[in-house]
Order: C-alpha cells, then sequence, then structure tokens
C-alpha cells in the first residue's frame, strides 16, 4: 500500500477514491434493487429417487404446491418465492453436501427436507455452520434440539406416548407386542415405550414382546405366526408398530391372510399413513390403528380445500395426503408468518421472531412454535377403512406441546430446551443449571447410538 | 357385552313373530318415525352412548335392523347434512352413490363434504358383529350360520347359553353343531364343569385352550386334574401343527429364493455371466403384472394369469437386449460384465422411477388367492404362498424339461461343455447364446409375477433378491438346476428353524455365516458338476 501511495500523484489518487466511493453506492443500491426484485429462495431438500423417494418426492411436490398458493397470493414482503429443488437420492451423506449447496452456492433463505432421522443427523452440522433455516416435517425419535431446525413432525410424546395410553384407557390391551425395523427410531421409541409400559403401567416383562426385522423384510410368516400365539393367551393384546416404510404391505398382507382381525389383535403404527395405504387392499385390514397429528380424513374445510388444491397440484384424482405434508403445510406458514413479522428473510431475525407464531392447522385447531422449536399438535387415533382411508376414534382433548427430551429416558430427564434470549440452549440441564455441561446429551446419544 | 347378546336373542324370537305381522303392513310414517329416533341415537359422539343405541336397534322389532347394523359395521352408514341417514353404496372418489338407510331407494351421487359417517371403533365393531351373529343364528343362508357358530366361540354367556341348546338340537348343518357345541363347552369349562372340559379334550381352538386353563385352576380336583390331562395332549398337538407350520413357512420362502435363483442359475451357473440386472428383469416381471391389471381392470384374476406369458416375454426380450448390447462384447471378461450389468441394473431402476412412479403399484391379490386354507385350529396354510410354491415347483420342472428333452436345451449343454467342439459341430454358438440369456431372463420375469403377490412392486423390488440369489447358486453348486432347487428349498427351511428363537436379523447373519463356511469346505457348492461338464 506504501509503494501505490508513493508511485500515484495525490490527484488521482482521490479521483480513484472519488469512483471507489461511486461504485460502492451504486453497488449498495443495485444489491437493495436486488433484494426487492429478486425471489425468494425456498430450498427443497427431498430424495427424488432412491429407496425413500416414495416417501420423500411427495413432499417436495407438497412444498411446491405451497410455494405456487403464496405467489398467487401476492408472495412475501412484495417478493415472489422461488423454489430450489436438489436431489439427495436417498444418500446420507449426500444430504450434507445438497445441503451446504443450497446454502453457499444458492444462498437459499429457508430449507425444508429430510426424512430420515439418520439424513436429518448428516445435516444438522451444516445447517448450524452455515446458519440456516431447516424444517423437518416427520415424526422421530427425539433428543434433539437444534438452534437451526424446526422440528414440525412429532415428538414421542405427541404420538407415541398418548397411543399407548389410549390402547390400556380405551381399549383394555394388556400384552404388547413391540415389532419394528431394525434403526434408531424404532429402538428408541420402543426404549422409552418399554420403560414407559413398566413404570407407569406395571405390565410385567412377559406381557411385552420385542422383535426387530431388517429393512424392507418381506417375508412376515414367523412373525406374524408368533405374535397369533403371544395374543392367544387369554389376555387382550396389541402390536405397537413402528415397522417402517414398505416392509409394511408384506406386513399387513400376511396378517390378513392369517386371519387375524383388528378386533382380536389390533395393530398401532407410528409409521404407516395413507401414502403407505395407497399400496395394498385395506379390507381385511379395517380397524387396525395408526396414531398421527392429521389424516386426510380430518372433517374441516380447511382441509377439504388443502385435498382439492392437491388433487388439482398432483392431477391424480386418487392422490391422498399425510401426516409429513400437513407438517410442512404448517411450517411453511409458520416460517411465512415469521418473515411477515420480522419484515425480512434473515435468518436470525425469522429465528427470533418464529418462537410463539400460531397458525392454523389442517385439523380446525392452531399450531404454535415452541421455544424448544417443536410445535403444539393434536394426537388422533385412526381406525382403518376399506377405502385407504383413517377413521378418527379418539384424540386429545387439546394440543400437546412437543417435547424435545423424553421423560422416560434416564439421561435426557433432566434437559429441556429453550431458544429464546437469554437462555437459547438446545440441552439445558435443570438440575445443575448449565447448557450442555452436563454429560447427559451425550449418555442420550449414546442411548440413541445402542 | 354378553347381556346385550342374550337381550338380543331374547328379542328375536320376538322379533321372528312380530316380522310376518310387519310385512304385511306397509311402512308407514310413524314406524319410520321410530326408525329414524333408533338411527339418531348413532349420531352421538359418545362410543357408550353408540354401544346402547346398537342394542335399541337389535332389540327394535325393525326388519331393516340386519341391514342398518352391517352398514354401520361397514361404515356405510352415514348421515347427510339434511338430516337423513343413507347407506353409501360406494365410497371411493369423491363423489359417493347414496340410498336412504329407510326406504333404499337411490339418491343419486353426494358430495362427501355433505356426509357424516357414524364413526364405529373396535370394541363396538366386536359388538355389531356378535349382534349380527345372533339375528344370523336363525339365517336361512348357511354360510351366515356357519359364520355365525364360528363368531359366538368364546362370547357364551349362561343365557345364552340356555337359549342354543334347542338351536343345537335343530341345527342341520354339521358345522353349526359343531362350533355351537364347543360355543358352549368353553363356558361350561369356564364355569369349572367336568361336561365342559370333557367336551373341550383335544380342541385346538386357543379359545378352548384358555377356557380348560381355568378350568384347570378350578377348585374342584377332578376337574382340574382333567383339565390339565387335556391341556397337556392339546399342548403335544399344537407342537406338531407348530413343527408343520415352520416347515410350510421354510418351504414356502424357500420356493421364493428358489424362483428368484433359479434364473439366474441358467444365465450365471450354464453361461457363467454374472448379471446384476437379474433383480431387475424380475421387478419388470412385476410390473408387468401390474399393467396388465391396468389394462384388464376388475379382473385381477385373469390378468395375473395373462402376466405369465407377458412377464416371460418382456423380461426375455430385455435380456436379449442386454445380451445382445452389452455381454456379448464382454466375454470372459467377469469384472467388467459384473460392473456393466450393475450399470444396466441402475438404468433400469431409474427408468422405471422416471417413466411410471418412484411410488410402489398396487398389485391386486384375486380373490382365490387370498386368505388361508384351514387345516384345523392350530393351523392354516396361506393361499398365496401356496400358489407361489406350486409356481416355483412347475417353473422348475418346465426348465428341467427344456434342458433334458429339447434341442435347446442339448445345444446349452454342448456350448457351455465345450464351446470350440460345439460349434465345430455345426452348431451356431451366439444364437444359442441368445436363446439361454432369453430363457434365464424371462425365467427372472416369472419370478417376479409371483413376487408381486407377496411383497412391495416398486423400483427396489429387484435389489432385495439379487444377494439371495446369488446366495442360493452358489451354495446349490453353479451350473446345476438341482442344487437350487435343494439349496434354495432347504436355505428357507433354516431360516424359518432359525427365525423364532434368532430373531429375523440375526437368522439372516447365521445363514450367511454357514454358506460362508460351507463354501470354505466345498468352494464347489452341494452339487458339484462333475465329469467333463466342470472347468478346470
Amino acid at each position: 500500500m506504501t509503494t501505490l501511495q508513493r508511485k500515484t500523484h495525490p490527484r488521482t489518487l482521490s479521483r480513484f477514491a472519488t469512483a471507489l466511493i461511486a461504485a460502492a453506492v451504486m453497488g449498495a443500491s443495485a444489491q437493495a434493487v436486488a433484494q426487492e426484485d429478486d425471489p425468494i429462495k425456498v430450498g427443497i431438500l427431498h430424495s427424488l429417487s432412491g429407496t425413500m423417494a416414495i416417501s420423500e418426492s411427495t413432499l417436495k411436490d407438497t412444498v411446491e404446491m405451497l410455494i405456487e398458493q403464496q405467489n398467487e397470493a401476492g408472495g412475501l414482503l412484495g417478493r415472489q418465492l422461488e423454489a430450489v429443488v436438489v436431489d439427495p437420492a436417498s444418500n446420507w451423506p449426500l444430504f450434507a453436501e445438497r445441503a451446504r449447496e443450497l446454502l453457499a452456492q444458492e444462498e437459499v433463505d429457508v430449507i425444508f427436507g429430510n426424512w430420515t432421522s439418520v439424513s436429518r443427523k448428516a445435516v444438522l452440522p451444516v445447517v448450524e455452520e452455515l446458519n440456516g433455516l431447516l424444517f423437518y416435517p416427520v415424526q422421530y425419535e427425539g433428543e434433539e434440539s437444534s438452534e437451526n431446525v424446526f422440528y414440525t413432525g412429532a415428538a414421542p410424546n405427541q404420538q407415541a406416548i398418548p397411543a399407548v395410553e389410549y390402547l390400556i384407557n380405551e381399549v383394555g390391551i394388556e400384552r404388547f407386542a413391540l415389532i419394528g425395523t431394525d434403526y434408531v427410531y424404532p429402538r428408541t421409541t420402543n426404549r422409552i415405550l418399554e420403560a414407559f409400559l413398566k413404570d407407569e403401567h406395571g405390565v410385567a416383562e412377559e406381557d411385552i414382546m420385542v422383535n426387530y426385522t431388517p429393512f424392507g423384510h418381506s417375508d412376515w410368516q414367523n412373525i406374524v405366526s408368533e405374535i397369533r400365539r403371544f395374543g392367544e393367551e387369554g389376555k387382550p393384546t396389541a402390536v405397537i408398530s413402528t415397522i417402517n416404510g414398505d416392509a409394511n404391505v408384506p406386513f399387513y398382507r400376511e396378517l390378513a391372510n392369517q386371519g387375524i382381525d383388528a378386533a382380536d389383535i389390533p395393530v398401532i403404527a407410528f409409521s404407516v399413513g395413507e401414502q403407505e395405504l395407497s399400496g395394498i387392499d385395506t379390507a381385511p385390514l379395517v380397524g387396525h390403528l395408526a396414531a398421527w397429528n392429521y389424516f386426510m380424513s380430518v372433517d374441516t374445510d380447511a382441509n377439504y380445500d388443502f385435498i382439492d388444491a392437491w388433487i388439482e397440484h398432483t392431477g391424480d384424482e386418487e392422490a391422498v395426503t399425510n401426516d409429513p405434508m400437513e407438517a410442512h403445510y404448517i411450517g411453511f406458514n409458520m416460517w411465512a408468518e415469521a418473515v411477515r413479522k420480522a419484515g425480512t428473510t434473515d435468518v436470525d431475525a425469522v429465528k427470533d421472531a418464529i418462537i410463539g407464531v400460531t397458525v392454523p392447522n389442517l385439523s380446525g385447531g392452531y399450531a404454535a412454535m415452541m421455544p424448544n422449536h417443536h410445535i403444539t399438535k393434536p394426537v388422533l387415533i385412526g381406525e382403518v377403512q376399506d377405502n385407504g382411508q383413517f377413521d378418527i376414534v379418539w384424540q386429545t382433548p387439546s394440543t400437546v406441546a412437543g417435547d424435545a427430551w423424553s421423560d422416560y429416558l434416564p439421561g435426557s430427564r433432566d434437559l429441556i430446551a429453550d431458544w429464546r434470549k437469554p437462555m437459547e440452549c438446545g440441552n439445558f440441564n435443570v438440575v445443575n443449571g448449565s447448557c450442555g455441561g452436563s454429560t447427559a446429551a451425550e449418555e442420550a446419544e449414546a442411548a440413541l447410538a445402542e | 357385552m354378553r347381556r346385550f347378546l342374550s337381550l338380543g336373542l331374547l328379542c328375536l324370537v320376538l322379533l321372528s313373530t312380530a316380522m310376518t305381522a310387519q310385512a304385511q303392513s306397509d311402512p308407514s310414517t310413524p314406524d319410520d318415525q321410530a326408525a329414524l329416533a333408533l338411527l339418531s341415537a348413532l349420531d352421538v359422539n359418545s362410543y357408550r352412548d353408540k354401544g346402547e343405541a346398537i342394542t335399541a336397534i337389535l332389540q327394535s322389532d325393525d326388519e331393516r335392523a340386519r341391514d342398518w347394523l352391517q352398514a354401520l359395521l361397514d361404515g356405510r352408514l352415514q348421515r347427510a347434512d339434511d338430516g337423513r341417514f343413507v347407506l353409501v353404496l360406494d365410497n371411493r372418489g369423491r363423489d359417493w352413490p347414496v340410498a336412504d338407510a329407510l326406504t333404499k331407494e337411490s339418491l343419486g351421487d353426494m358430495s362427501r363434504r355433505d356426509l357424516d359417517r357414524i364413526g364405529i371403533n373396535n370394541a363396538l365393531r366386536n359388538q355389531l358383529r356378535s349382534a349380527i351373529a345372533v339375528v344370523d343364528l336363525y339365517s336361512p343362508n348357511v354360510e351366515r350360520r356357519r359364520s355365525s357358530a364360528d363368531r359366538l366361540l368364546g362370547e357364551v354367556d349362561g343365557e345364552l347359553a340356555e337359549t342354543l341348546e334347542p338351536v343345537i338340537a335343530e341345527a342341520e348343518d354339521d358345522h353349526v353343531r359343531m362350533r355351537l357345541t364347543q360355543a358352549v363347552a368353553i363356558y361350561r369349562a369356564e364355569q369349572g364343569e367336568m361336561a365342559g372340559v370333557e367336551a373341550l379334550t383335544g380342541s385346538l381352538h386357543p379359545r378352548a385352550r384358555v377356557a380348560l386353563g381355568r378350568a384347570a385352576n378350578s377348585d374342584d380336583p377332578i376337574v382340574a386334574d382333567a383339565a390339565a390331562a387335556a391341556l397337556a395332549g392339546i399342548e403335544q398337538q399344537l407342537k406338531i401343527n407348530r413343527g408343520l407350520e415352520t416347515l410350510y413357512f421354510g418351504l414356502s420362502l424357500g420356493s421364493v429364493l428358489v424362483l428368484a435363483a433359479i434364473g439366474l442359475a441358467i444365465t450365471f451357473g450354464v453361461m457363467g455371466v454374472i448379471n446384476m440386472a437379474h433383480g431387475e428383469l424380475m421387478m419388470l416381471g412385476a410390473y408387468t403384472t401390474w399393467m396388465m391389471q391396468q389394462l384388464l381392470p376388475g379382473q385381477p384374476g385373469l390378468a395375473l394369469i395373462l402376466s405369465i406369458p407377458a412377464g416371460f416375454m418382456v423380461a426375455a426380450l430385455v435380456g436379449i437386449a442386454i445380451e445382445r448390447g452389452v455381454i456379448q462384447f464382454l466375454k470372459g471378461r467377469p469384472l467388467e460384465t459384473l460392473l456393466a450389468t450393475f450399470g444396466i441394473s441402475l438404468i433400469l431402476q431409474q427408468l422405471v422411477r422416471t417413466v411410471i412412479s418412484p411410488l410402489n403399484r398396487t398389485v391386486v391379490t384375486p380373490e382365490w388367492m387370498s386368505g388361508s386354507l384351514v387345516i384345523n385350529d392350530a393351523l392354516s396354510l396361506t393361499l398365496n404362498r401356496m400358489y407361489v410354491l406350486g409356481f416355483a415347483l412347475v417353473v422348475f420342472a418346465g426348465l428341467m424339461l427344456i434342458m433334458r428333452r429339447t434341442r435347446l436345451g442339448l445345444e446349452v449343454r454342448a456350448v457351455t461343455q465345450n464351446r470350440a467342439m460345439a460349434r465345430s459341430m455345426g452348431i451356431r454358438a451366439t444364437r444359442v447364446d441368445i436363446m439361454t440369456f432369453a430363457l434365464g431372463s424371462g425365467v427372472a420375469g416369472l419370478a417376479g409375477v409371483a413376487l408381486s403377490q407377496l411383497t412391495n412392486v416398486g423400483p427396489n423390488l429387484g435389489q432385495n433378491y439379487i444377494i439371495d440369489s446369488f446366495m442360493v447358486v452358489v451354495f446349490g453348486g453353479v451350473g446345476n438346476l438341482w442344487g437350487t432347487l435343494v439349496a434354495g428349498l432347504s436355505l428357507g427351511i433354516i431360516n424359518q428353524v432359525l427365525e423364532p428363537w434368532a430373531g429375523a436379523v440375526l437368522a439372516k447373519i447365521i445363514v450367511l455365516v454357514f454358506i460362508i463356511l460351507f463354501i470354505q469346505k466345498r468352494p464347489r457348492g452341494l452339487f458339484p458338476q462333475k465329469g467333463r461338464a466342470a472347468e478346470g
């Protein structure tokens, strides 16, 4: 710099400086103009190929539909929205890469994405490092709360626990078969449920049967016949199913073929929705149960409007809606509301503004964003009908707030999450009063990894 | 619950007399008003009140009661916005054809927005089924009487037992009489009566076992001993049945493995081509089934049968394309073949995803393939798997015939044993290659047709079976069709025997380890090829 000063004539220098300032001013105004005219970018991070495409591709379409609707209504802050779609191809490390691409290159303002917990765990460090916003729409095992992630699906206390209470109190079930796919969500959920059944309801060890099967398991003969025998001991028996994805189709088919009727041994599922049922003839399954926070059969005008819009968007008369789609509907509207409230799409401003934002859900109530980045949801129990829909037989009297850290696991019992100032902590230990200072978080992590 | 049944039954006697009287009088307005009141009582939120309303309907002397209860059970009894009760005739789509519940007159189509379903839960479903069973006990239709008698097992109480005695005495149908006798015996055994225990000896029905279990704890030592002895006998019987069941499970899993592997036994075993796209050829067969069902709506059975030749052709044609397009240029370079065919498998998968859909397709199981064949109360064999087992054996027999009895089979064997010699004898080796690969691929297509009845039809169908297929072929002995059959069936049985005590995940691992150890000992598999056919 000194050499430059020595060599340059003072007048040239001043002229140079003026030019610089002018350029800067022009640049700034250009940028301001760009901000007003440029569309708001919404990233969509859902697999469009590979195993998870079956579930995730409809969520991509959902967000696209919501963006279209928002644009027709005049956009947001006077700007149009634009979808940026990437395909992580059901490949967990690729999720992290694609998230980085969305945040660093495309500079999206928000991301809607992920389905499996393992893909969310892969994306988490990227979103935190680049300070993005991620809306995660699927029911999950809990034990997590990130500053940059908003969990619009159910935590275990919004699905599994009320479902089991329904079975015990309303149906009078005394024996439980916990059947699940062998990975983190079913194992954690079943650990929570086992602890809950034994400690809170005094269910004996021999009245609980636990069984895990690999992903995509298709030969259910033995397990179904074992369940049948388990249920023939004279006590009312139910199956709690955390079987994931399309392994459900052969499972239910085998149940029907072996003549297990819902009136004898009901199966309550946490991962089976309208989408999964659209692959099977449901006549033999009538009466089996599912616990969700939304069903397509919810009888409200908002829901019928949503379904009509969805059918129009997909052009498929038979198209079904499901719980994660509603979660995206809620998440999208919450984000839009927070952006309106903050007057900007700036991540930090939106993050602060969104806590406490309340938007209508599709079941006639309201969803509020809690300080732990989970939302309030009603819990619905539905029975399968012969047309592939669920008939709602029970629901919680009011909405339930999502609990990031389960009250039934040692380790996570003492943790709370609160992202409001001044606490701003995702794993605050109420016993020793420190944020993440205890080993509880790691203990919970280790419990998950087991 | 049982009280409802007895009440219902008492009323039924009144009902049957009332029915004849009522049939003559026109459905008058006061009658319909009473009916409307009965149905309106169902339109409440509490399931307990609904249960009482159902009892009221059962006790009313209305001849439409059974129809209403059945419609309620099926979820077809709904209330329109104008307060009328309607029966929904078809609940697919957004507008449903409906009929008036009182007059049964058609009311045309109504939007589902304007209809409210009278919801029921599993408890009410149980109550309704039992109520309908009690009504059906007197039905002129023998099928209804039979299912009614089946239903009443374990549902009998003192009053109903009394009422059933004359019904049993008058029953014309053997099945009805046998079931009702059992039903009453279960009640008697639960009461600790010796007659009940004696009647239940040898019965495999789970309700009978539970009743005997209770009788075994009876205060009367004679009854308790008799019940315990009966239980011990039943346990023995159950063990045998359980063994048979496991054997059937094993054979059925084995037949799936055989079907999946047998095509590979030809392309890999006989021709020596490592075809990683074998699973995708199966997937194409399954999609052909789906396509046929789309072309022939309402006739899933016919479509399935037509899919057998169609699936074979589609997979065979794709197989020819793969052979001509890629494999012929890679002769004798197994690694390149493996990579190239793996690439083809990914292309085929993504093709299906883009052209058809990433979502699984629904393949309907025809009526005659669903349900199970009931051998006795403890053993029933699922029909779809029985058909697949039979189909696998037929395909195997067909292939054996082709390989042993036809000119093609002879040429194939000649070319694989000594290509140069075969060619010099005038066999067109290239043509034989094409035909063999087409045959193996076509059989994969057949496997796909069968799998569409057991598992999901989706782009990933093939991936789930490719490893198992190679495992079976290698275990059975490369190049030996009998080996594939024996290996497939025995691996199926081993897997199903292990599964109950090791769990599905561990059972798979144990089988895999077993095969690895076996191959260490006998690298050429169960049935090694001997003589000139053996390489090197």
